[in-house]
């Protein structure tokens, strides 16, 4: 279901950090290395919270943007 | 083999360095941070507009970081319900429960940790004999260790000397003699600790690490469990809590109004869900009611709101009221002059 370059998608939109931080990793625990994770989500604190979790748990991610009202976080499932 | 241990990771200094002190004896080390939902992090700083400025991080994270060590964050708002409104050894100087939170906290890291998939050796925290008056003391040391279950395998680095040894130093997977015997308020030796890891940047809680160290938010959540009579709480309610002025001017309703663009923009995320007014031709701040106001009321609240608006000195201000069923209806009110607004109404 989930190889490489099919992208799988989280809505945590409307939750405050840590929540999409805490949906984020309990996610990426079910996917397969190689998977790109597409986080959605409102609190800016993800900006920095997200990256954070990837650097310590040795996932990457690949970036983030704004898209309006939404900020939008690609994370790809490393081997760990 | 290597033995492992799971530490439990605040954000603050004091579990930081125990996480430390077990992993320069060889230890593997992974974090553990529960989110309770009064957690000071993160989104409570990127809320207020004047707390922008500040580091938005959350600590737990950022040690972790500086530590090089994975770290596990839990959801626990839903069980810590019951620690909050039950807690067994009582309240600390507000509403924290923290002996019963610590019990809470050392026996899910043991759950967490003693899964098969983990399988973790024993249980690291950061506690210090002395260090809060009523959960950290020589007494609830044992007490912390036999209620949560995890026994001699709880092992607090930074004081340990003061405390009989357990199986991770009797059983040689780590050594006793490079732990410390640190007690008392005093974090003159903590700092020293930080300063010989090379560790200069860290947080520093001054109650504790939640908002149920804090005398005003606590006092917000007795109101609110005293308005609805029953101890209760949903996560909007607490997060809610964190948030603007809290005005009650009779027990079944009260608003929350925003002090600045920040916490405005937090509360509109809930505005479909509460009635809520707004300033329609001043800018001003946006209030939700909370509660079940009579019609009587919204005058009230509209002439609260019509206060904290740039309209504040006028005569009259145009208020809209958004009712949660999309109806919005347009009053007109004179702004409360402020000898009007008892100081008791403010929660
Ligand atoms: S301050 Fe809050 S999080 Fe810390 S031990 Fe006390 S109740 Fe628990």
């Amino acid at each position: 279901m989930s190889d490489r370059g099919t992208g799988e998608r989280l809505d945590a939109r409307g939750l405050l950090c840590p929540l999409p931080v805490i949906r984020t990793q309990d996610r990426v625990r079910t996917l397969r290395p190689g998977t790109l994770l597409d986080v959605i989500a409102t609190d800016p604190g993800v900006l920095h919270d997200i990256p954070a979790w990837c650097r310590v748990h040795g996932h990457r991610v690949l970036f983030s943007r704004r898209e309006g009202e939404d900020i939008r976080i690609r994370v790809e499932v490393c081997e760990t | 083999m290597t033995k492992k241990a799971v530490a439990l990771i605040s954000g603050g200094l004091d579990s930081m360095l125990a996480a430390k002190v077990v992993m320069e004896q060889g230890v593997h080390v992974e974090g553990l941070n529960f989110y309770t939902g009064f957690c000071v992090e993160g989104h409570t700083h990127a809320i207020r507009r004047k707390d922008r400025a500040k580091e938005k991080r959350n600590n737990a994270l950022w040690v972790a970081e500086q530590l090089g060590i994975p770290l596990h964050i839990i959801d626990v708002t839903s069980e810590y319900k019951d620690v909050v409104l039950n807690p067994k050894h009582g309240y600390g100087q507000h509403l924290n429960p923290c002996l019963d939170c610590k019990i809470f906290m050392v026996n899910k890291a043991l759950a967490w940790g003693f899964m098969d998939e983990h399988g973790f050796d024993f249980i690291v925290t950061g506690e210090v004999i002395g260090q809060r008056p009523k959960s950290q003391r020589k007494e609830t040391m044992p007490i912390v260790a036999r209620e949560s279950g995890a026994d001699d395998l709880l092992l607090r680095p930074l004081c340990a000397k003061n405390l009989p040894p357990t199986r991770p130093e009797r059983e040689g997977w780590v050594d006793r003699e490079a732990l410390f015997d640190f007690h008392g308020r005093n974090r003159k030796p903590q700092m020293a600790l930080a300063e010989a890891f090379g560790l200069t940047d860290y947080a520093q809680p001054a109650g504790g690490c939640c908002f149920l160290t804090d005398e005003r938010y606590a006092a917000k959540l007795a109101d609110l469990w005293e308005a609805r009579g029953e101890r209760d709480y949903e996560l909007d309610d607490i997060m809610l809590l964190k948030v603007g002025r809290h005005i009650r001017p009779a027990p079944h309703y009260k608003l929350i109004v925003g002090r600045e663009e920040g916490e405005n923009r937090f509360l509109e995320g809930y505005r479909k869900r509460f009635l809520h007014l707004r300033t329609s031709r001043v800018p001003g701040p946006l209030a939700l009611v909370d509660g079940t106001p009579a019609r009587d009321d919204i005058g009230l609240a509209a002439q609260v709101l019509a206060r904290y608006s740039q309209g504040r000195d006028e005569a009259e201000v145009e208020v809209s009221v958004h009712h949660p069923d999309g109806v919005v209806e347009l009053v007109n009110v004179a702004p409360l002059a402020p000898a009007e607004l008892p100081a008791a109404w403010h929660v």
